[in-house]
C-alpha cells in the first residue's frame, strides 16, 4: 500500500490508575491508519477498543487515566504530547469522533442548527452567521438529512434515531477532518437503519477521502464496511490483516473462535461454537498470553510468556505462537486442529 | 403435528395517549394490534422487529404483565385472560420469563440463593431443604456451581448473571419459557454459550420457547418457527428455513438484507428502505408499511391486509399474495 499514513500510533499504554493498583486498559499497541481507508478494531468489551480511541482524541478521564507510554502522530505531529488548548484546535478540524449514542451527545437544550453552526463557528470565528448557516445546511444535505432547512429549527427529540445519528456524523465533517473515528456508531440503532448509515460512512469515506477507524462489536459490520481489520484482546491487538483474509484464514485462536461464534443468517449450524470462559478482567493476567486460558491450541510456552506479533504473511501478522517457526510454523496449527 | 400448546387470538394491546388537565383520552399507541398465532409444544418461536413493533409487549400480554386489550391466550386448555389475578399467578408457575438485561433484573440485595428460592416460595413448593437442595441442582444445570449460591449478582459476569436468570425461570419446571432478548445484552463469545445452553435445556427439559430477539442470526440460530412484526402487527410467520430462503413479505425481505453478513466476499443487491419506522400512535392508514413498501399499491392505503397462509406451513399479511378475485 502506497498510500500514505494519516494517523500513526506507536506503542501506546493507556493506564488507569485506582486504590487497588493500576491497570493498563491499553497496552502498547501500534497501528497506522492511510489516507482514505477505513480500519476496523474489533473486540468484545473491555478488550480496550474504546480507551484506544479516547486516547487519540485526547479524551480519556484524567485523573484516573494517563497515556503512559507511545506516541500518537496525526500527519507525523506527535499529539499525545499536545496540550489542552493546542488538542482543541486539533479536534474537530483534523481529527473528529461519533459516538454510540447520539441521543446523550447531543444537547436536548439547543436546536439541531444551533449546535452544528456552533460547530462551525467554532473553527471559523471569522464566518458570518449566514456563511456559518449556509455551511451548516450544505453539510446536512451532504449526509442526506431530509427538509435541512426547516429540521436546523427542530429539537433533537423531535428527531428519530438514525437522523440524529446523521447529525452527529454532519457535525463531525463540518471542517472536512482527515480522521473520522465512529465508536459503535450502529449499535444503538435499528438493522434497516444501520444498513442506511453504513452505505453513508461509505459513501462519505469515497467521496471525501476521510480515513475512518470503526470501533465495533459486529464482525458483520466490519465485513461490510473495512479494508483492515484489528482484532483486540485484554488491552492488546491479537490479529491484523486485510478484512478478506482475517475472515478467510484466521490465525489468532480468539479471532476464529469470534469469527465461529457468530450466528450466520444464512445457514443453520446445530450447535454454535462458542469460546469457554469468560473475558479476563483488565490487569488480572500478569504472565503469558493473555487469552491461554480460554485457547484449546494452549501449551506450556503460552503460559509463561507473552507471544509478539508474528507475521503470518504480507499484511497479517497474529499474537500466537503457533506462528512461529521454531514451534513447527502454521502447519503446527492444523495438526492442532485435528488431534 | 404436536399439540398446541398457546393459542393468541386477535391480541391487542392498547396504550391510551392522555392529554390535558382531565386527561382527556386523545388517542392510542397500538403496541400490539391483532396478532395471532399458534405455539407448538415443544418448538421455539422467534418473534424478531425492529424496536418499537410490539414484539415485547407481545411477550408481557401473554403473561398479562401487560393487561390485553383485547383478544385471547388459550395456554394449555386455560382461558389466561378470562382468570383473575390469584389464579394467574398460579398459571404463572407454567409461564416463566427470562428478561433482555442480567443486571437490571437480578435484586443485588439478595444472594444467587435467595433469588433462585423465591419463586419456589412463592408457588409454595417444597419446604427450606428441598429448596435448598433444588437451587444447587439447577444451578448446576445451568453450568454454574453450587458454591456460588451465596453470592450476590454482582459478582458475576454478564453471561453468569444470564445464566442465574435462566436458572430462576427453570425453578418452577415450566411448560413455556418467554425469553426477551436474553443475549443482547452479551459479547458474543458468551452469546454463543447461553444460545447453546438454552438448546441443551429444551432438549433435557422439553421446554417450549418464545424467543424475542432483534438479531436476525440469533433467531434464526435457535428458532423453529419464526414470526416477523412491524409496527404491532404479524407481517409473517413461517418455518424457519423457509422464511429466510424465501421471504414473501417486503418488509422481510428489506430486513434479511439489511442485515451485515460476516464474510466480506458475499455480495447480494440490498434492499435500502426509505425513512424510518412511522410513529405506532398514528400508524399508516391500511397497511401500516406502505409508506416504506417498494410494490405499494392504491389498494394498500386502504384496506389493511389479513394474515393469510399462502404455502404449508407459510403465512403473509401482503396484498402482493392475495387470490386475484
Amino acid at each position: 500500500m502506497s498510500r500514505k499514513a494519516v494517523l500513526e500510533v506507536r506503542e501506546l499504554e493507556t493506564t488507569f490508575f485506582s486504590d487497588s493498583g493500576k491497570v493498563a486498559a491499553v497496552d502498547r499497541i501500534s497501528f497506522s491508519i492511510h489516507e482514505g481507508e477505513i480500519l476496523a478494531i474489533v473486540g468484545e468489551s473491555g478488550c480496550g477498543k474504546s480507551v484506544t480511541s479516547l486516547s487519540i482524541m485526547g479524551l480519556v478521564p484524567s485523573p484516573p487515566g494517563k497515556i503512559t507510554n507511545g506516541s500518537i502522530l496525526l500527519n507525523g505531529k506527535d499529539i499525545s504530547k499536545f496540550s489542552d488548548k493546542q488538542m482543541r484546535k486539533i479536534r474537530g478540524n483534523e481529527i473528529a469522533m461519533i459516538f454510540q449514542e447520539p441521543m446523550t451527545s447531543l444537547n436536548p437544550l439547543f436546536t439541531i442548527g444551533n449546535q452544528l453552526i456552533e460547530a462551525v463557528r467554532i473553527h471559523h470565528p471569522k464566518w458570518s452567521k449566514k456563511e456559518s448557516t449556509a455551511r451548516a445546511i450544505e453539510i446536512m444535505k451532504l449526509v442526506g438529512l431530509p427538509r435541512a432547512e426547516q429540521l436546523i429549527n427542530d429539537y433533537p427529540h423531535q428527531l428519530s434515531g438514525g437522523m440524529r445519528q446523521r447529525v452527529m456524523i454532519a457535525m463531525a465533517l463540518v471542517c472536512n477532518p482527515k480522521v473520522l473515528i465512529a465508536d459503535e456508531p450502529t449499535t444503538a440503532l435499528d438493522v434497516t437503519i444501520q444498513a442506511q448509515i453504513l452505505k453513508l460512512m461509505r459513501d462519505l469515506n469515497e467521496r471525501l477521502n476521510t480515513a475512518v477507524l470503526l470501533i465495533t462489536h459486529d464482525l458483520g459490520v466490519v465485513a461490510e464496511t473495512c479494508e483492515r481489520v484489528i482484532v483486540m484482546y485484554a488491552g492488546q491487538i491479537v490479529e491484523e490483516a486485510p478484512v478478506n483474509e482475517i475472515f478467510k484464514n484466521p490465525q489468532h485462536p480468539y479471532t476464529k473462535g469470534l469469527i465461529q461464534s457468530v450466528p450466520d443468517m444464512r445457514y443453520k449450524k446445530d450447535t454454535l461454537y462458542s469460546i469457554p470462559g469468560n473475558v479476563p478482567k483488565p490487569g488480572s493476567i500478569l504472565e503469558g498470553c493473555r487469552f491461554a486460558a480460554r485457547c484449546e491450541y494452549a501449551f506450556e510456552r503460552c503460559l509463561t510468556s507473552n507471544p509478539p506479533l508474528y507475521d503470518a504473511s504480507g499484511a497479517h501478522r497474529a499474537r500466537c505462537f503457533l506462528l512461529d517457526m521454531e514451534e513447527g510454523g502454521i502447519s503446527h496449527v492444523e495438526s492442532a486442529a485435528e488431534s | 403435528m404436536s399439540k398446541v400448546l398457546l393459542k393468541v387470538d386477535h391480541l391487542k394491546k392498547y396504550f391510551p395517549i392522555r392529554q390535558g388537565m382531565f386527561a382527556r383520552h386523545v388517542g392510542d399507541v397500538k403496541a400490539v394490534d391483532d396478532v395471532s398465532f399458534e405455539l407448538y409444544e415443544g418448538e421455539t418461536l422467534g418473534i424478531v422487529g425492529e424496536s418499537g413493533c410490539g414484539k415485547s409487549t407481545t411477550g408481557r400480554a401473554i403473561m398479562r404483565l401487560h393487561e390485553p386489550t383485547e383478544g385471547k391466550v388459550l395456554f394449555d386448555g386455560i382461558e389466561l385472560t378470562d382468570l383473575n389475578n390469584e389464579q394467574m399467578r398460579k398459571v404463572r408457575r407454567d409461564i416463566q420469563m427470562v428478561f433482555q438485561d442480567p443486571y437490571a433484573s437480578l435484586n443485588p440485595r439478595h444472594t444467587v440463593e435467595k433469588i433462585l428460592e423465591e419463586p419456589l416460595i412463592v408457588h409454595g413448593i417444597g419446604n427450606a431443604k428441598e429448596r435448598k437442595n433444588k437451587v444447587r441442582e439447577y444451578l448446576e444445570i445451568v453450568g454454574l456451581s453450587s458454591y456460588h449460591a451465596k453470592r450476590y449478582p454482582h459478582q458475576f459476569s454478564g453471561g453468569q448473571r444470564q445464566r442465574i436468570g435462566i436458572a430462576r425461570a427453570l425453578m418452577t419446571n415450566p411448560k413455556l419459557i418467554i425469553a426477551d432478548e436474553p443475549v443482547s445484552a452479551l459479547d458474543v463469545s458468551i452469546q454463543a454459550q447461553v444460545l447453546n445452553l438454552m438448546q441443551r435445556l429444551q432438549d433435557d427439559l422439553k421446554l417450549t420457547y418464545i424467543f424475542i430477539a432483534h438479531d436476525l442470526g440469533v433467531v434464526r440460530h435457535i428458532s423453529d418457527r419464526v414470526g416477523v412484526m412491524y409496527l404491532g402487527r404479524l407481517v409473517e410467520i413461517a418455518e424457519s428455513e423457509l422464511l429466510y430462503h424465501e421471504p414473501l413479505h417486503p418488509y422481510t425481505q428489506a430486513l434479511l438484507s439489511a442485515v451485515p453478513v460476516p464474510d466480506p466476499v458475499f455480495e447480494r443487491e440490498q434492499l435500502l428502505l426509505k425513512g424510518d419506522i412511522p410513529s405506532p400512535s398514528n400508524p399508516p392508514t391500511g397497511c401500516t408499511f406502505h409508506t416504506r413498501c417498494p410494490h405499494a399499491m392504491e389498494k394498500c392505503k386502504q384496506v389493511i391486509p389479513m394474515l393469510q397462509q399462502v404455502k404449508s406451513g407459510h403465512s403473509v399479511a401482503c396484498h402482493l399474495y392475495e387470490a386475484p378475485q
